[in-house]
């Protein structure tokens, strides 16, 4: 009996999270939905009206729509690259035997707690900016042109932004991997001769896949739907150059009011989560079980 | 010999971290720099050695009031917090003790919500925000910034209820204990690290949001984030007073997020690297 009533509480207990989740799940979701169906401008109401697929069609045919996406799927590997690979030397190096290791560590991680406006407006003034930035102080140094970041390579300097705050977050988590990794099983390869290379291969690596994993699917997650920095930036110019398609849906739902187009295209930013998702999911489920 | 080469090897490492970590820092710390310069020094090329003045963050506060985004920030982050972890407590207790076949699903699921793109429901939000009322106020961005972290909430403490051995609770109710005293006097002093972690690292992230923060304040609700925003359109000379206000933005998290470390491992792997 006990166990009954245990059980009816357990689930009293979760169902303010669960309705919760669900309607901040369906509703604004069911909404978007609905809307990418019809076509619904705030300024002009007259026109309102179910259009079927021609939203879809339409903000397909937006020539930036390719561009955003192809934006969008440039920054996520990009990022994930730099900061996966430099992540792994970082958590390397700093798993060295070395003094202030505790402090190399803060400094490194600290990146991660900037508030994406700070480090965007941070590294577009003060360090990318083409008169007064750093990067333009060591150009002029060597007599070089400075280059303009945000008007030539507006994607690379957002690319360089993102990465410079996920670098720290990846380094963190294969950090943390590494020293848990055994120190009798290093020793012992060590004894057998294993060089730094052999062992970094079939060691060390193999013990940090499942870091690897987690690391590149969080921040894939997080990567898909960069917006602020691209806000206080280029503004997704010059042009689409530096759109992704959060900030085209952005653009189309607050600044044109094509409700239906930003509607559809939050569907297909949906969709794009999803196939991310799943793999997630999976990833994230095996951990579960052990 | 081999005691020369560790050290030398030590050496040589300390050097090479220390070098690539200031790199790393060296955007935040100039910044920091900079917010003691004045204006025109500000712009008179890179110079590592500041004139000490305040003049930047006083002048911040007066032109645009400074605090009351920052209180913003506070009563939003830890608000939004304390919401969740009311909601999220009794739910990762039942799941961590009671669970059920569907326990994992629903995990899941939640955890799957975190993944729906913020700005495919923008103008939903956006229109039932406005029909409410909602719109730049601090309960309705609240409970936003609830919903969003809540998935990590629960996950992060359903990662450390799961460690606190069922036997005692066992143990208490062989004792008779009822439920409400299983969950003041045995359960409650054991989560209460797990908690403190997960509010930390929730604060951290709400502290740091930054799409409906921006999107769903205009003046009376904006925090940080929104103020920050503002400073996208340079005015003038404003790099020393752009960076005074970076500087009071991070400062507070940054010093948490320090002290959070091993959280955020956990929380936002959830658990899966610990």
């Amino acid at each position: 009996m006990a166990t009954q009533q245990t059980r009816s509480l357990a689930r009293f207990m979760m169902a303010p999270s669960v309705v919760l989740l669900l309607v901040w799940m369906v509703v604004p979701l069911a909404l978007t939905l609905w809307f990418s169906f019809q076509q619904y401008n705030p300024l002009n109401p007259i026109r309102d009206g179910f259009v079927g697929f021609s939203n879809y069609a339409l903000f397909y045919s937006n020539p930036a729509f390719l561009q955003s996406i192809l934006n969008t799927l440039t920054l996520v590997i990009s990022v994930l690259l730099i900061t996966v690979i430099g992540g792994i030397l970082l958590a390397l190096l700093i798993d060295q035997p070395m003094w202030g290791q505790g402090i190399v560590r803060i400094l490194v991680i600290s990146p991660f707690f900037v508030m994406p406006p700070v480090a965007a407006l941070v590294w577009k003034n003060m360090i990318m900016h083409p008169q007064y930035g750093i990067f333009a102080d060591i150009a002029r140094f060597f007599g070089a042109q400075p280059i303009d970041w945000f008007g030539q390579h507006p994607m690379t300097a957002i690319i360089i932004i993102v990465a410079w705050q996920w670098l720290p977050f990846a380094t963190l988590i294969l950090l943390t991997a590494l020293q848990s990794l055994d120190g009798e099983q290093k020793e012992a390869a060590e004894m057998d001769g294993a060089g730094f290379i052999s062992r970094f291969i079939h060691l060390t690596l193999p013990h940090m896949s499942r870091a690897i994993t987690v690391v590149i699917l969080i921040q894939t997650i997080f990567l898909l739907s960069v917006y602020a920095e691209i806000l206080v930036t280029t503004n997704g110019g010059p042009g689409y150059a530096s759109t992704n398609l959060p900030f085209l849906v952005y653009q189309k739902a607050l600044l044109e009011f094509k409700i239906g187009q930003a509607s559809a295209g939050g569907i297909i930013a949906v969709i794009l989560a999803n196939i991310v998702a799943f793999f997630a999911m999976r990833a994230v489920g095996k951990n579960l079980d052990k | 010999m081999a005691r020369a080469v560790t050290t030398q090897h030590k050496t040589i490492a300390t050097v090479a971290a220390w070098i690539v970590a200031l790199l790393i820092f060296f955007p935040i710390l100039y910044t920091i720099i900079t917010s003691f310069k004045s204006e025109q020094e500000a712009i008179q090329g890179f110079n590592l050695i500041p004139s000490g003045t305040f003049e930047s963050y006083t002048e911040v506060q007066a032109q645009s009031g400074y605090f009351k985004f920052f209180f913003n920030s506070v009563l939003l982050s830890v608000g939004s917090t304390i919401l969740a972890l009311l909601v999220a407590i009794p739910a990762a207790w039942s799941m961590a003790f009671s669970p059920t076949k569907r326990t994992k699903d629903i995990l899941m699921w939640m955890l799957s919500t975190k993944m729906m793109p913020a700005v495919a429901v923008l103008f939903p939000i956006y229109l039932i925000f406005r029909n409410f009322g909602l719109l730049d106020s601090r309960v309705g961005l609240m409970v936003m910034l609830m919903l969003i972290n809540l998935p990590i909430v629960v996950w992060m403490l359903y990662t450390y209820f799961r460690e606190i051995p069922g036997e005692i609770l066992e143990a208490a109710r062989m004792d008779g204990a009822s439920l409400w005293n299983e969950i003041v006097y045995v359960l409650t002093p054991m989560a209460v690290p797990g908690i403190a972690s997960t509010m930390l690292l929730n604060i951290i992230l709400a502290w740091n949001e930054a799409f409906w923060t921006i999107r769903l304040t205009t003046t009376d609700a904006a925090p940080l984030t929104a103020f920050i925003s503002s400073f996208s359109s340079p005015q003038g000379l404003f790099w020393a007073k752009l960076s005074a206000a970076s500087t009071l933005a991070i400062a507070p998290i940054l010093i948490m997020g320090w002290f959070s470390q091993k959280q955020l491992v956990r929380g936002l792997t959830f658990g899966a690297v610990k």
